[in-house]
């Protein structure tokens, strides 16, 4: 089970994947505040990601604000359409599409947000959000009801409830409706945007067993976005490590967490606190200085050299002069998985 | 001196809780904020209290800092170094306040001044306090500056807030926290706005700042990782009340509180491979117009009838520092979450109440 | 009066901490943890709004003397005794239990004539409202949704309008359409629409960033969908707040048209034509004149403090609560 995205799987549909993105690149313009409001820069949010998707699988795509995971997965969904590169659903380009086939291609591909309380309209009884997707696609005249009373009991709420507003219920109660709602048109592929990262910790575990049920009965897939690896690893099969627009890593989830091997990724798992005080106290950290460069203006060469410990002590200035010159590809380099480091070793930090 | 042991420290306490109670008048009755909080702090160490949302964790200590709105109703006692501060004129506290407790928020932007350098903001600090001239000041500040490892500090100092990032502002706080070199440092959620890699700086920061001063600090997060990392002691804290209290490893390893027990099995966690989290059931009470009995009833799995009309007092075991707010402490000491919870999906208890269902709206 | 049935339905739903005040977190890093460090039970929208109503003392004053002048007017001026045009044999009278605002010139009952000034005063006030609020509302949330070249040009063509010298813009118009005061009101609402619109337009610029809205879009609903079930009611709030305020600014401008002789003619009356119709009485029947200019007043300035009690219900600050 955990090895599930090295072993080559039995059937043949199985290694389609049910989502494939190529070479993505989301550009936001930034504009002089003036009257003309001239194109004077541009957010570099996404660059040359690449990731695939495959039935029954949860890819988790990490890293810290301003990486470009939330950007990558809206591109996802086509709610903010790619600059440049290709998202295929099953083998169709989202790109190609006219607008009435897209609203079609959105009964397969749902996303749960991150906020409950801003992902609900205030002002509608959560029977008629459960029921809109259903009214969207002309699917609520025939049985539309006993549908949306299933889906509350499938996502753990009582169906009664249903005709209260989203104020009246708790924000892990908010979250099981937008997921009900994410599964009225039982979608194939659920993007996930920091779905527990609002909720309170004894809260969180209850919405990410129900994920976690709702994967094994349904068969869905997951992008599950986060900066929280510690819930990333519990739940994802394979992980992407984000840094500045880019995947700087990617792995099975064990593997990642076992030898990591891009200097990124290592800080991060070293930075993350875990629960247990003599642990704590013995760890080795990985501390990492300064803060994310400004994605405007990103750094040449590898992106992640302002900050890197093995930059700025270890590395010789010659060797240093390539990650200035030269952007690390996304390969493997001996550790058994990719990273974009020239100088990847894989480190056992937990 | 190192303050991680808190037997070696010296014993005597800089601040005594007791009896803490804050309520708030509201349109919809009374909010018991904080019901009831007792807790000591001893010099040079770091005292850990955790709690989700509505815990009453920042209230206890925006109370001992004499920072509520004018509508809080305070009742018990707050004492640092023997002086009551609950009794204390403005003008008392403000002495206490930046040279006796200092304190850092969640959000940098809230204690900062956008139209001063911060070099000023922090020369200003010292010299509310102690009478040297303003060059000596500026000098001092750069001085701190460099100790919470801002680079180039000299440079930084000439900056304004919103040229730095949030983890520089907030390495500023820390500063001008330990300006005065106070006697406790209270930081509430000094990360929460932070990414990972950032936090793990400023709670090097705070640790240094922590070191230099001698100071004894509170910290206040939502986050068990950080407390277990971070803290000597802990205070656990449930709808307005402590409901565990003991050194870190006591309370991470062996809880006596079903919610401390809970909250440790609902956690994913880094370091291992968990398969399934262990949920608590239904969510945090309402803290108006609060119910008889123990606050977490509804959602503990060992309730029994004595619990919903009896509150269990914070009591200890065998370990007369380690204590706990349950009337089946013995039956949660040394067990496993998943013995206890279950490890269920649906949220057992949506609207407990389930009796205005028949409300006109 | 609400209080009773509320206090038992309070402590029932134990409800995990409000975040609107603090939702600005998205943006942050990571994390939008938004914390708050007690909880109360939530009420409804509608329900925060009208208790936080009630609690605005000269706004509940206000509605209800605009209540009483409204049912004066239209229940009162049905059932007086003289009738707007009617001629009686008490010439230029003070007032009297028979005449309680005195007769003019020529007999007329200045109760009844104040009382039919009044009526097409709320119908204009009415007409407008419905008007502007419908049509700037929708042409605002239209633009602010669409953004880019629609937004500019529909905005432009508001700000065109807001640019027209209204006083001088309404005369012409109301002048030509013959003084009937339904059709003044039309004129009106086509002058102030676009201050509604541009108010819609700013909460629906906010609104449409909000992740229900996203939510929508993701689920295949048409722009139509989103903008007429998502968007309209939740900027209607904001909205009834400025066409409320507009209302009274619409009543003043009826008035001053009508003053200046471009508005409502003879033999229908208005309050604005009243006080036209005083100006040389000043000092001699004072009644004439005062009278009109009081209910004058005093339908602008209830209806102005409506709006401020209204605003500060909308206004999600205004919560008790610490925040």
């Amino acid at each position: 089970m955990t090895e599930a995205a090295t072993v080559p799987s039995t059937t043949e549909s199985d290694r389609t994947p049910v989502l494939s993105v190529r070479n993505l690149v989301k550009h936001f313009p930034v504009r002089s505040g003036g009257l003309l409001r001239r194109r004077i820069g541009e957010v570099h949010a996404v660059c040359d990601v690449s990731f695939d998707i495959y039935p029954h699988e949860t890819l988790g795509l990490v890293g810290e604000s301003g990486c470009g995971k939330s950007t990558t997965a809206r591109a996802v969904l086509n709610l903010q359409p790619a600059t440049t590169g290709e998202v295929r659903y099953d083998g169709t380009e989202l790109g190609t599409l006219s607008s009435k086939e897209m609203r079609q291609l959105r009964r397969s591909m749902q996303i749960v947000f991150q906020d409950p309380y801003a992902s609900l309209d205030p002002r509608i009884p959560v029977n008629e959000i459960v029921a809109e997707p259903l009214r969207i696609h002309g699917l609520h005249e025939d049985g539309g009801k006993e549908r949306v009373r299933d889906l509350l009991q499938t996502v753990g709420l009582r169906p009664e409830h249903g005709n209260r507003f989203p104020h009246e219920f708790s924000g892990g109660q908010r979250q099981r409706i937008g997921i009900a709602r994410a599964l009225a048109l039982e979608p194939r592929l659920l993007v996930l945007d920091e779905p527990v990262s609002a909720l309170d910790v004894s809260i969180q575990a209850g919405v990410l067993n129900l994920l976690q049920d709702l994967q094994a009965e349904l068969g869905l897939s997951y992008l599950f976005v986060s900066h929280d690896l510690s819930v990333v690893r519990h739940v994802a099969d394979r992980i992407a490590v984000m840094y500045l627009g880019k995947i700087v890593e990617t792995a099975p989830a064990e593997q990642l967490f076992q030898s990591p091997a891009h200097p990124y990724t290592q800080a991060l798992i070293s930075a993350i606190p875990v629960p247990d005080p003599r642990k704590e106290r013995t760890r080795q950290r990985i501390v990492i200085t300064g803060d994310v460069p400004s994605p405007v203006d990103p750094p040449s060469g590898c992106r992640f050299r302002t900050r890197c410990p093995k930059f700025a002590d270890i590395l010789t200035d010659n060797q240093r002069q390539l990650c200035k010159d030269e952007e690390p590809q996304l390969v493997d380099r001996g550790q058994g998985h990719p990273s974009a480091c020239h100088y990847a070793e894989a480190a056992q930090l937990l | 001196m190192t303050p991680t042991d808190p037997t070696t420290a010296t014993a005597d306490t800089v601040l005594e809780v007791a009896d803490l109670t804050v309520q708030f008048p509201t349109d919809d009755g009374l909010v018991q904020a904080v019901r009831g909080v007792n807790y000591e702090l001893r010099r040079g160490e770091v005292l850990g209290i955790v709690g989700e949302s509505g815990s009453g964790k920042s209230v206890t200590s925006l109370a001992v800092m004499g920072l509520l709105p004018g509508s809080a109703q305070l009742s018990g006692s707050v004492r640092f170094r023997g002086n009551e501060l609950l009794e204390s004129t403005d003008k008392e506290l403000s002495r206490v306040r930046g040279q006796g407790i200092s304190m850092v928020f969640q959000d940098p932007m809230t204690s900062l001044n956008p139209v001063y350098t911060i070099g000023d903001q922090i020369a200003e600090a010292i010299m509310a306090h102690h009478d040297i001239r303003k060059d000596a000041a500026r000098r001092q500040a750069v001085e701190l500056l460099d100790l919470v490892h801002i680079p180039h500090p000299e440079q930084r100092a000439k900056s304004y807030p919103h040229e730095l990032s949030g983890g520089m502002r907030q390495r500023v706080v820390i500063a001008i926290a330990m300006a005065n070199r106070p006697d406790i440092i209270i930081a509430d959620e000094p990360t929460t706005a932070l990414d990972v890699t950032v936090q793990a700086q400023i709670l090097e920061s705070l640790r240094t700042a922590q070191k230099e001063t001698g100071a004894a600090m509170i910290l206040i997060t939502h986050d068990l990782g950080v407390i277990a990392g971070q803290a000597d002691r802990v205070l656990v804290m449930y709808a307005g009340k402590v409901v565990e209290s003991g050194s870190a490893d006591d309370v991470f390893y062996r809880p006596r509180m079903p919610y401390t027990l809970g909250l440790l099995g609902s956690l994913p966690r880094l370091d291992v491979k968990t398969d399934r989290l262990t949920p608590i059931a239904g969510s945090p009470p309402s803290v108006v117009n609060m119910p008889p009995g123990c606050p977490f009833s509804p959602r503990c799995p060992l309730a029994e009838e004595i619990c919903d009309t009896e509150e269990p007092p914070l009591e200890a075991g065998s370990d007369p520092d380690h204590l706990g707010a349950c009337h089946f402490a013995y039956r949660v000491e040394g067990h496993d979450p998943t013995e206890l919870f279950s490890t269920a999906a649906s949220d057992a208890t949506p609207l407990p109440a389930g009796t205005n269902d028949g409300e006109v709206r | 009066m609400p209080d009773n049935p509320k206090s038992d339905i309070d402590p029932s739903p134990p409800q995990v901490p409000e975040t609107k005040a603090s939702g600005a977190g998205e943006t942050l890093a990571g994390p939008a943890r938004t914390e708050r460090e007690f909880t109360v039970a939530q009420r409804s929208q509608a329900q925060l709004v009208l208790r936080r109503f009630l609690q605005h003392r000269l706004a509940v004053a206000s509605l209800i003397v605009l209540t009483a002048i409204v049912l004066l007017a239209f229940v009162g001026g049905a059932l007086w005794k003289y009738d707007v045009g009617q001629f009686t044999p008490d010439e230029s009278q003070a007032p009297s239990w028979e005449h309680p605002f005195g007769t003019d010139q020529t007999g007329r009952d200045m109760f009844a004539q104040v009382l039919r000034g009044t009526q097409i005063s709320i119908g204009i006030a009415v007409l407008v409202a419905l008007f502007a609020t419908i049509v700037g509302t929708i042409w605002g949330a239209v633009a602010g949704f669409y953004r880019g070249w629609l937004d500019t040009a529909m905005m432009r063509i508001a700000d065109l309008v807001l640019t027209l010298p209204l006083l001088a813009v309404a005369a012409v118009l109301g002048h030509n359409v013959g003084g009937t005061w339904w059709l003044i009101a039309v004129v009106i609402a086509g002058l102030y629409w676009a201050y509604v619109s541009r108010v819609a337009r700013g909460v629906v610029l906010s609104l449409r960033e909000k992740e229900f809205i996203e939510a929508s879009k993701a689920l295949g609903a048409s722009d139509a969908r989103i903008i007429f079930k998502h968007l309209v009611p939740n900027a209607l709030g904001s909205v009834i707040v400025n066409a409320t305020i507009l209302v009274a600014i619409a009543i003043l401008l009826e008035t001053a048209l009508s003053y200046l002789g471009f508005g409502v003619v003879p033999p229908d009356t208005s309050l604005g034509l009243l006080v036209s119709q005083a100006k040389t009485a000043v000092s001699t029947r004072p009644w004439l004149f005062y009278f009109p200019g009081l209910f004058i007043i005093l339908i602008a300035l209830t209806i102005n403090f409506i709006g401020d009690g209204l605003r500060d219900a909308f206004d999600p600050q205004q919560t008790k609560v610490r925040a």
